[in-house]
């Protein structure tokens, strides 16, 4: 009697120890804080409803914090199954350390194309361990009712920019302008790589600098530095103490007019402003300048390498690469541009004229990215803080090129050898 | 002969528990960052370097240029509490003190509250306050007729870090306050009613008497700040960021550490050279402490009551 009874609780530990374990919990990493809400409500009950037994959890951190505390939670064995990968190195190095798993073996890896993948490859392409979800495009926003009332035309060429800005400026309604220096990143990101691919040409002059046939001092590179040197009479007032909530909030309740940006904004400006948004790509130099933009791969997903549930967080990541995701994706968070080679409907009308510069200018990516951010002192950290000085006038533009390709090649040995 | 003295064991053991203590969550974390400094991040794991990383931070233009600057910024951070902070402190001390002042009590809860405010909270009322878009200082200045002195201060080189001192100033003033109130207290009547007998009575009798009785406060007062300042990372980090700007006009030795140790945006973080620079703080923490001990604490005077 007292073996049976032994017997049937141990079973029933057995069994209720399994009933248990069927409902796996992954949880995501990733600095997307904004996209909590979509993530709850659209993203993982889609999942879930398909995959009954496996529950997700998205746990967000600070995106400036991000790098620091996912390489902390890593290291301390802490962090969630699957791992929100930003571009290049900072995920490559995860890999390399056997903290991110390799994923090409993933059917759905089929989806994407090499462009796509090439963020989240080893150097030689061997290897794949993120499965890429999105990319976004730089460019301008403008608020279209002040420009209808100031009888104004989106600019197309450097020339038309600044003449609009003068307009913005004289009629004094309006910032002409949204951009502050406080934050550093917007002078950089939304200045510096925003305009700088119709100078160095894209991709020709970023492989020409990685190659080490081009150097930051030369021309291509400076003028970058010369136009948004040129902006600091445009920005608001105390723009030095500006942070980039500042400039959202400045350009979302109308008191600026032009918003130096990403297609990020997108989705979380729709809902926030009460005019009309138009948008513009980076001006061109002069009038039928090929032009360029920064269509950067920007974020993917990949999987802990010592995660407890590899085969529930693979069926989670086979769902992340297929159309199914790149359509409820694109569409809950209108900017951030499906990678997915099938194409993606979209319905908000600003994000399609993101998408329709694909068409008539030629793409690239952040120049800092890739390679070039590996060393001491960083590249892109290098940009923020010289871009941010050249705004406010603190420094020339030769001066911060100059700077910046003494720290190039301070390490990097394709530029050391010139 | 004496008889031999039997071991005190006694001593060992009442002594252990705070040894052990003491020793697990404080020594031995120091002395692994000690030995972290000591390694360098290789291919295939980490490997031992010497003092290859402290020449690195002193001896490379960049890591130097880097650490020179965020001392200075460090002292000049020091200098501000040492010459703002405590004298208004003992100010403050003196005021409340006097036995004829009404609402005491009130003025020094309301001047300490800040104390336990948390740095967030510090840094982002001050951020709000002191921003040219939204802020009120601007039009409090407006209203004075002074908008021409109103910089955009965060974001001005030359400012910034006078503006975020002073801000740390309004946080802290309440614990000098707070431990010169209780000096002062703790000096006996007779002694006061003394000096007035001699007819030193005002300032002359706070200058004469009380300072001299509250030496001892002010110095280990000028040790916390000292130790507090140069550990301080809070208050820069939540209103400048890690880059600590402008062009590092803010980057103190904290948020270097930080920065260094932890990476920042596409910058991995290099434990073993962010060990060098904790190393380094804690160098100059101990020899700011040790001079102190050695060359003004044993000056002091007591005066036994």
């Amino acid at each position: 009697m007292k073996k049976t009874l032994g017997t049937a609780l141990l079973a029933g530990t057995v069994l209720g120890g399994a009933a248990w374990a069927e409902d796996v919990t992954l949880t995501i990493e990733s600095w997307r804080n904004d996209d909590i809400t979509i993530w709850q409500e659209t993203l993982i009950p889609a999942f879930e409803a398909a995959n009954p037994g496996i529950k997700v959890a998205f746990s967000p951190s600070a995106p400036a914090d991000y790098n620091a505390v996912l390489n902390s939670k890593l290291d301390a064995g802490s962090a969630g199954d699957l791992i929100t990968c930003r571009p290049f190195d900072a995920s490559l190095e995860l890999y390399n350390k056997g903290q991110l798993a390799d994923l090409t073996s993933l059917a759905s890896m089929a989806n994407f194309s090499d462009v796509a993948k090439s963020a989240w490859q080893t150097d030689d392409g061997a290897a794949t361990f993120c499965v890429p979800m999105a990319s976004v495009i730089h460019g301008f926003l403008y608020n279209a009712d002040a420009f209808a009332e100031l009888g104004i035309e989106p600019p197309t060429t450097e020339e038309e920019f600044f003449a609009v800005l003068d307009k913005i400026k004289e009629d004094g309604t309006y910032i002409p302008m949204a951009m502050g220096t406080q934050d550093q990143w917007e002078a950089a990101t939304m200045g510096y790589q925003n305009i700088g691919p119709n100078y160095w040409k894209g991709e020709e002059g970023r492989k020409a600098l990685i190659e080490g046939t081009q150097k930051l001092t030369d021309e291509p590179w400076v003028a970058p530095f010369v136009q948004l040197a040129k902006w600091k009479d445009y920005l608001g007032d105390g723009f030095e103490a500006q942070t980039y909530p500042d400039s959202q909030n400045l350009f979302t309740l109308g008191r600026a007019a032009i918003y130096p940006t990403g297609s990020w904004e997108i989705g979380v400006f729709n809902p926030q402003v009460s005019f009309t948004m138009g948008a513009f790509p980076p001006p061109v130099p002069k009038a039928g300048d090929e032009c360029y933009i920064s269509d950067h791969t920007d974020i993917a997903l990949g999987m802990n390498a010592k995660t407890g549930h590899p085969e529930e967080a693979k069926k989670f990541l086979e769902w992340v690469g297929s159309p199914e995701f790149a359509t409820l994706y694109a569409n809950a968070l209108p900017g951030f541009f499906s990678l997915n080679s099938t194409a993606v409907e979209m319905e908000d009308p600003l994000a399609k004229e993101f998408v329709s510069w694909r068409e008539k200018c030629q793409p690239t990516i952040r120049s800092t990215y890739q390679i070039l951010s590996r060393g001491t002192p960083n590249l892109e950290n290098e940009t923020w803080n010289a871009s941010a000085n050249v705004v406010r006038g603190a420094e020339t533009p030769e001066d911060a090129a100059k700077r910046l390709q003494e720290g190039l090649a301070s390490w990097y040995e394709p530029q050391k050898a010139q | 002969m004496a008889k031999k003295r039997p071991v005190r064991w006694h001593i060992a053991v009442f002594l252990a528990p705070a040894v052990l203590v003491y020793s697990a969550i404080m020594i031995l974390p120091l002395f692994s960052t000690l030995n972290l400094s000591l390694f360098t991040r290789t291919d295939g794991g980490t490997g031992f370097v010497g003092l290859q990383n402290f020449r690195t931070l002193f001896g490379d233009p960049r890591w130097s240029a880097a650490f020179w600057n965020a001392l200075g910024n460090n002292l000049w951070f020091f200098a501000v509490h040492m010459l703002v902070q405590n004298p208004i402190g003992i100010l403050l001390a003196a005021l409340l003190s006097l036995p004829r002042l009404r609402f005491s009590a009130f003025y020094r809860t309301a001047i300490f509250i800040p104390t336990i405010l948390s740095f967030v909270v510090v840094g982002f009322i001050w951020k709000l306050i002191l921003s040219p878009l939204w802020g009120i200082a601007p039009d409090l200045l407006d209203m004075v007729g002074l908008k021409s002195l109103f910089a955009p201060w965060l974001g001005k080189e030359e400012y910034a870090l006078t503006t975020l001192a002073l801000i740390s100033v309004w946080q802290f003033v309440g614990i000098p306050m707070m431990l010169i109130y209780a000096a002062l207290l703790s000096i006996p009547d007779e002694i006061i009613e003394a000096a007035e007998m001699d007819g030193i009575t005002g300032w002359s009798q706070f200058w004469r008497i009380k300072l001299p009785l509250i030496l001892p406060a002010i110095g280990i007062i000028s040790v916390l700040t000292f130790v507090g300042n140069f550990n301080a990372f809070d208050l820069i980090y939540v209103s400048q960021g890690a880059l600590a700007g402008p062009n590092f006009a803010t980057d103190i030795l904290g948020t270097f550490l930080y920065r260094t140790f932890f990476g920042f945006q596409l910058q991995l973080g290099d434990p073993h050279m962010g060990a060098a620079i904790a190393t380094a703080m804690f160098g100059i923490i101990l020899v700011g402490v040790c001079l102190y001990l050695f060359l003004i604490q044993t000056r002091l005077r007591r005066y036994q009551f």
